[in-house]
């Protein structure tokens, strides 16, 4: 690494990029090898080594006390104190408006948060590191959790901290970001580094080397041949945990043979949309209807539980495959058949029929490509890729009306990535609806035929798969095509 | 079908009707209240007999200065100003005050009964404020060592064993070395001693932190027991009579009618109680110790990744709160009766952990909960001495009763720090 440069570390979720950052930052041991700091040879035991040698680091998932204020966050670690040895605020205060305003990264010190929107809470964390006086940053997929607009500030931010003098580390998956920042590419697979590339190299080129073989980044397919609708929300009211309304007053319809798309930064209210629908949350306005017949009406009555959804030809592939999707600790075939494990052939009466299970599952596994060493392995000790897939295959075993599919690929390797969306293209060109959710636009543009982007539970607006990338992702940050004069300031 | 309060709420309030119906947390409660409350203006004013005065004596000495009260009048007052409470909730009132509209019920609902309770009796105030100060020590002392404990990430439900062995260390090495200091501080060893086998434990061995808590309550159960009934007993005079703390008046103060009879004329192990609330409270909020602490209870990783060392904080917190638990154990012997009675902690541990809840995991809101079930304890020994027809039993459950109601009932959903009794282990 040179002063002043930004230096992408390219490579597929698990290739080990987070892992070598983390010895960087002193989280984890290195078993051998030497980290050199201006030459001189480091071991780093912990953190706070790190941040002495002059490295900070702004992890995936921001670590940052939710109910501490933004002043407390940064102090945390490094605190002044007053002569007495109470905490010095008002210093900590100065440090927060100091750094915010050499570098652009205007935040209130004094906010908690928890109440803070995800990009400014980043900014928290690049400050939390500048004021330590790092010279080297490690970014460790910073763009995961942000709105387009608020990946083109970070990246403002970026240069000016290069400007500064400042040497960035920035780790990503996303081609598009690499290209548009980084002096020097080094891309690592399974945990070696196989290529060093100049940000002129082509998308293509630097999937290949990513991956390992060549990938197709688009995903082909034959314009939809939409029919009736399958699935029709009207006015559709949801409250959270917390009780907050989450989801306010949706209107959506998904036609049978068409893939609708649902773009939207997370938290905006798609997971209880689909809970909802999936009948796991509860509506308290509006209705739901699935093939014409209800599941939500318009009393708050719900038709029959999850389980009788499912058996209306409803599949689901829920956003947090380990949380609602899998029992980690059952085998691959038992997870197979977690829908229908009580219907013939694979149960009758109070048992279970173990040789149906295993045939189907020997079938499933072959048909998706799922890479277990048996169907008898417990599906947590799998892959991500691979967990996906048995989810996946699980849930497009039936015959299906509709599909839904919430972050389908995330966490999943390229190569599961093209399968996965193969598989929902030739679910929809079965004639199935397929309602596909997530918050990566790039896998919407890919895959949707139309498309609705979600702002604070609402939907602002359904658009043509031909929409311009910037207008979805304006819509992404809540601003309409009237408001956007003045908004796109914020 | 529209409610008639509903008409008039405002939008924020609103979205909360539309979430739970008419019936909302603050409707339900007033309906408790508003029968309830009629329940005590008829039951305890009927009970009254007409013509009786009740008497709250606010002087120490017997027939000083007090409030002479028509009971019968105001047993039914107060009943039905809990009552009124009720409706005023149920009607849509006050939902923004709700805390203290309750308060005022339950504070109405008591004094309705005790209106008929103490009809044609006295009962002296001053003598309740003081047993209810001196019951709450080792609620207090209790619950600060779980506080300590909890913001910093590791439950502790050992605060009974913590007590118990507090006291039985108090008693022995008290008398042992004729001396009520050696007992305190051996008081705070034993129980800093319990802290450190559930922070071993707890941290380094990652034992689930609630099975573990109520396994040193065992642990300390059977030891204390064993040893008292194999050393103490036979040896009364040389193992289990410590002298004691005597009072200290604090000059000029203690002279206050009411108040300083209640507040300075305390032994040394109240003061520190009141002190260490006050110290702990300032230091979670002020000190560079207090915003660690909170960090690790919140989010160790993120503590972690700012090179402040989780364990070590966890550990030191636990430890310390030991300690000050002992000291609450030495509250009852030492502080007290000046002797060791097997089991004498008797489920004060687990009151003090109510109170820890009830406070909302802070030392100042601990020591409101430790009050409040201290003046439920106090009340009941002066009620049974005014020969009341309410079974002593009934009495006896006051303070447990208080415990359940003010847990489940009055505290609602609370937020525990966020990584209160998850161990913390490096990925």
């Amino acid at each position: 690494m040179e002063p002043g440069e930004i230096h992408a570390l390219l490579g597929e979720n698990g290739a080990g990029k987070s892992t070598l950052m983390n010895v960087l930052y002193g989280l984890l041991t290195p078993d051998e090898g030497e980290i050199l700091v201006d030459d001189v040879p480091q071991r780093f035991g912990s953190p706070r080594d790190a941040i002495g040698a002059g490295i900070g680091m702004v992890h995936q998932h921001f670590m940052l006390v939710p109910v501490f204020t933004v002043a407390e966050n940064v102090m945390l670690g490094a605190e002044h104190t007053t002569g007495i040895g109470w905490l010095n605020r008002r210093k900590a205060r100065r440090d927060v408006a100091e750094v915010s305003e050499r570098y652009g990264l205007r935040v209130d010190p004094d906010a908690l948060v928890e109440d803070l929107p995800v990009g400014i809470q980043q900014r928290v964390e690049i400050i939390k590191a500048l004021v330590r006086e790092v010279d080297l940053l490690i970014l460790d997929e910073p763009t995961a959790v942000l709105t387009p607009q608020e990946i083109d500030d970070l990246l403002d931010v970026m240069r000016s901290l290069k400007d500064a003098g400042k040497s960035i580390v920035f780790i990503t998956h996303k081609l598009k970001e690499v290209k548009a920042i980084a002096d020097r590419i080094t891309v690592i697979r399974r945990g070696q580094v196989v290529g060093a590339a100049q940000p002129d190299a082509s998308e293509d080129e630097l999937a290949a080397l990513m991956v390992g073989r060549s990938v197709k980044l688009t995903v082909d397919k034959l314009p939809a041949s939409p029919g009736d609708p399958v699935l029709d929300v009207a006015g559709l009211a949801v409250v959270d945990d917390r009780g907050q309304r989450v989801v306010d007053d949706i209107d959506l319809e998904v036609r049978h043979g068409e893939i609708l798309g649902v773009a939207g930064v997370e938290g905006n209210g798609q997971t209880e949309l689909i809970e909802a629908i999936m009948g796991l949350r509860p509506a308290i306005g509006g209705t739901v209807r699935l093939n014409g017949r209800a599941i939500h009406d318009t009393l708050g009555h719900q038709y029959g539980t999850t389980s009788d959804i499912l058996a209306r030809g409803v599949g689901y592939v829920p956003a947090d495959r380990g949380h609602d999707g899998l029992v980690a600790d059952f085998s691959v075939a038992e997870n197979l058949v977690l829908d229908t494990y009580r219907r013939p052939p694979y149960g009758k009466g109070l048992s279970l029929r173990p040789t149906a299970i295993r045939e189907s599952a020997r079938e499933r596994i072959d048909e998706f490509d799922v890479r277990t060493s048996s169907y008898t392995t417990a599906v947590g000790t799998l892959s991500g890729g691979n967990q996906q897939k048995v989810v996946v295959a699980r849930e497009m075993s039936r015959p299906l009306e509709l599909l839904i599919a919430a972050q389908p690929t995330r966490g999943v390797d390229v190569g599961s990535t093209e399968f996965i969306h193969g598989r929902i293209v030739a679910e929809r060109d079965r004639g199935t609806g397929v309602l596909l959710v997530s918050s990566e636009l790039d896998e919407i543009l890919a895959l949707a035929d139309r498309i609705a982007v979600m702002y604070r539970g609402k939907v602002l607006a359904v658009v043509g798969p031909d929409t311009p990338r910037e207008r979805i992702g304006l819509l992404m940050a809540g601003v309409t095509g009237e408001s956007a004069a003045e908004e796109t300031d914020e | 079908m529209v409610g008639p309060g509903q008409v008039m709420v405002s939008d924020v309030v609103a979205e909360s009707v539309a979430v739970h119906g008419f019936w909302t947390r603050s409707r339900k409660s007033g309906l408790v209240y508003l029968i309830v409350g009629l329940f005590a203006a008829v039951v305890f004013g009927l009970a009254t007999k007409a013509g009786e005065t009740a008497t709250f004596t606010l002087s120490t000495k017997p027939g000083g200065a007090g409030l002479d009260l028509p009971a019968r009048a105001f047993a039914i007052g107060f009943g039905l100003v809990c009552a009124l409470t009720g409706a005023a909730l149920l009607a849509g009132y006050f939902r923004r005050h709700f805390g203290a509209t309750t308060a005022v019920a339950i504070v109405s609902f008591v004094l309705s009964f005790l209106c008929w309770q103490v009809a044609g009796n006295d009962l002296p105030l001053v003598g309740l404020a003081q047993q209810t100060l001196f019951l709450a020590v080792p609620l207090i002392l209790g619950s600060l060592a779980g506080v300590l404990g909890e913001r910093s990430g590791v439950i502790n439900v050992a605060i009974e064993g913590q007590l118990l062995t507090g006291a039985f260390c108090g008693a022995l090495f008290g008398s042992i070395a004729a001396s009520a200091w050696v007992g305190l501080v051996a008081a705070a060893i034993g129980g800093g001693l319990i802290g450190a086998i559930l922070a071993v434990l707890a941290i380094r061995y990652l034992v689930d932190q609630v099975v573990l808590g109520v396994v040193l309550n065992v642990f300390a159960m059977g030891v204390t027991g064993y040893l008292y009934d194999r050393f103490m007993q036979p040896n009364t005079q040389a193992y289990n009579n410590p002298p004691t703390f005597p009072a200290i008046h604090i000059p000029l103060l203690a002279d206050i009618p009411v108040i300083g009879p209640v507040l300075f004329q305390n032994t040394i192990i109240t003061y520190l109680a009141i002190v260490l609330v006050v110290v702990v409270s300032l230091a979670l909020t002020k000190t560079r110790w207090g915003l660690r602490t909170r960090a690790v209870g919140e989010h160790p990783t993120a503590a972690d990744t700012l090179g402040i060392r989780v364990r070590l904080v966890r550990y030191r917190n636990v430890i310390m709160g030991g300690l000050i638990a002992g000291i609450g154990g030495a509250a009852l012997t030492v502080g007290s009766v000046g002797q060791f009675g097997k089991d004498m902690s008797n489920g004060r541990g687990f009151i003090a952990l109510a109170a820890l809840i009830f406070g909302r995991w802070s030392p100042t809101g601990a020591l409101l909960g430790a009050l409040l079930f201290g003046f439920a304890d106090a009340l009941q020994s002066n009620l049974s001495s005014l020969n009341s027809v309410v079974p002593s039993q009934f009495l006896t459950m006051l303070p447990y009763i208080a415990t359940i109601l003010a847990v489940a009932g009055l505290v609602g959903k609370v937020r525990a720090p966020a990584a209160d009794g998850k161990p913390y282990v490096k990925s």
